[in-house]
């Protein structure tokens, strides 16, 4: 997934450019198709049982009776909640904390030793406490993921507000331009290349936290399913969790992608 | 060119600043004074590092001096005022905005509706030639071309005064003297006071009214020479023996 998927192609075909063809359309299936195909090929030549290796028709027969009984669609949505509600908070403190910091000398500080410190705990042991305190329910698993991606988001958006040239925020103060009129002008245009890469760090991330948050306390969702069908060795079902965990991620993913082709076109020379 | 009695619209009384950190302390200015007519050009001419720059900061209310004090209109200046525009070094256009929404930009802080902004921006991109530029991003534009555009950026919502810190320095010496040229054009148009920082000598003479020389640091207002060449100026008057005889005091009294 270089900088432009397929649907920027179209857009951009309907903006009315001659597409050059794109060998990427191609090899990325192509590659798809090899690795399903070769790893097929291991498990008719090794005889791997199904609770070891599944092969790629099983795991397709499992995902059509996982859709079918509803169960995927189930923990799927869970997960999504969760990941939805961990992106929303996570990102809207990271981002409001880290424009204070980039303001403030002072502020950064005092609060920097607590802010690395916090990093020095791995999620995984913190988790257990938040589900003790905030219940099994979806809170515990929004704050996990919330707190997840919080760090490098922050840190993005210190150094995207910081990398604002010093001669135009000049130039904003010799025009009067409010705090709100500096931000909206200058600071939030000039710090979106640095706060897209918080945000593809972010969704990434989102997902990790809301699958260490199911493995700690859940009855529902994609790291429970997971867990679940390890406990039945129903492989082929953890395959189908996996599956569509990498999905979520990468749907994100390109989702902000997406998002970044649009709004920072200015940076992509025109070819 | 000002009436005899007319008062300053721009001054400096005994404009001093230091540059204090932990261990050392830097005099960049010694006490500058100085006063500005309305519809004057002033150029502050000195060697590099004398606090040219500072000075204009400090006329442009950016900085506040260590003592001293500004006034405009008669009235202190404290913080920086939409009637005193700038004119940066390097052309400091927004690279996310055409160059017709960043001329557009003072106007749209101001708040004025966005497509009277843009249509007024378009005037003044006219003005300096760029009117088919007008959807380009920076990107596309030539140094040359930037700098006009930051140039009519700081012309169009009509400050009163404009402070030029070496605008045009980073440019090759030819495009440089066009846009010397265009400048004096745009302001024998539309009178405007403008101060102007530079360290090319002929630029001064061919540009201002007066020239204000500055010592090394720590700066100070050593001369103020009036240059007496009429208006309207052109680039031939470059080779007059006047323009000479002034290059030649303003290069004996920077040595």
């Amino acid at each position: 997934m270089q900088r432009l998927g397929e649907l920027v192609s179209a857009l951009q075909r309907k903006r009315g450019r001659v597409p050059r063809f794109n060998w990427e359309y191609v090899l990325i299936p192509a590659v798809l198709v090899a690795v399903i195909f070769f790893w097929d090929l291991l498990v008719r030549w090794r005889g791997y049982p199904a609770f070891l290796l599944p092969s790629p028709a099983r795991v397709a027969a499992r995902f059509l009776v996982a859709v079918r009984d509803g169960s995927l669609r189930l923990h799927t949505l869970v997960t999504l909640r969760e990941v939805f509600g961990g992106l929303a908070l996570g990102l809207s403190v990271a981002i409001l904390l880290g424009y204070a910091l980039a303001k403030s000398r002072t502020l950064e500080r005092i609060l920097a030793p607590y802010l690395v410190a916090s990093q020095a705990i791995p999620i995984v042991a913190l988790a257990p406490l938040l589900v003790i305190w905030f219940g099994t329910g979806a809170l515990s698993k929004i704050l996990v993921c919330a707190l997840t991606l919080f760090f490098p988001v922050l840190i993005n958006t210190i150094v995207g507000i910081r990398s604002v040239e010093a001669d135009l925020m000049d130039l904003m103060r010799s025009l009067q331009a409010t705090r709100w009129q500096t931000f909206r002008y200058l600071e939030l245009p000039a710090a979106l290349p640095v706060l897209f890469g918080g945000l593809k760090i972010g969704v990434a991330l989102s997902v990790i936290g809301a699958v260490v948050s199911e493995f700690v306390g859940a009855d529902r969702g994609l790291g429970f399913l997971v867990n679940l069908a390890r406990g039945l060795f129903d492989t082929p079902l953890m395959f189908v969790a996996l599956f569509t965990l990498m999905a979520i991620a990468l749907g994100l993913y390109f989702l902000v992608s997406l998002l970044e082709s649009l709004l920072l076109r200015w940076r992509w020379p025109e070819e | 060119m000002n009436e005899p009695n007319a008062t300053p619209i721009l001054v400096a009384d005994r404009v001093q600043m230091t540059f204090a950190s932990a261990d050392s302390r830097l005099e960049a200015l010694a006490e500058a004074t100085f006063s500005v007519m309305p519809n004057e050009f002033v150029c502050l001419i000195g060697p590099s590092g004398c606090g040219k720059s500072t000075l204009l900061r400090i006329l442009g209310g950016l900085v506040r001096p260590t003592s001293g004090r500004v006034l405009f209109e008669g009235r202190p200046l404290t913080h920086p005022l939409r009637r005193i525009g700038f004119l940066f070094q390097r052309a400091t256009l927004m690279p996310w905005r055409t160059a017709l929404r960043n001329v557009a930009l003072p106007l749209e802080i101001e708040g004025v509706p966005r497509a009277q902004a843009e249509a007024r921006a378009l005037e003044f991109l006219r003005l300096v030639g760029l009117e088919e530029f007008a959807q380009a991003l920076p990107r596309d534009l030539s140094g040359g071309m930037s700098h006009r555009v930051a140039l009519a950026r700081a012309l169009v919502y009509d400050p009163d005064v404009l402070l030029l810190d070496e605008p045009f320095a980073a440019l090759d010496a030819l495009t440089r003297e066009q846009l010397n040229w265009e400048l004096l054009r745009i302001w024998q148009a539309r009178r405007k006071t403008v101060v102007m920082v530079t360290h090319n000598i002929q630029e001064a003479i061919f540009l201002s009214d007066h020239v204000l020389v500055m010592s090394p640091r720590p700066g100070r207002i050593e001369h103020k020479v009036p240059i007496e060449i009429p208006r309207p100026r052109s680039l031939d008057d470059l080779y007059s023996p006047q323009f000479l005889e002034l290059t030649r005091t303003l290069r004996a009294y920077l040595r």
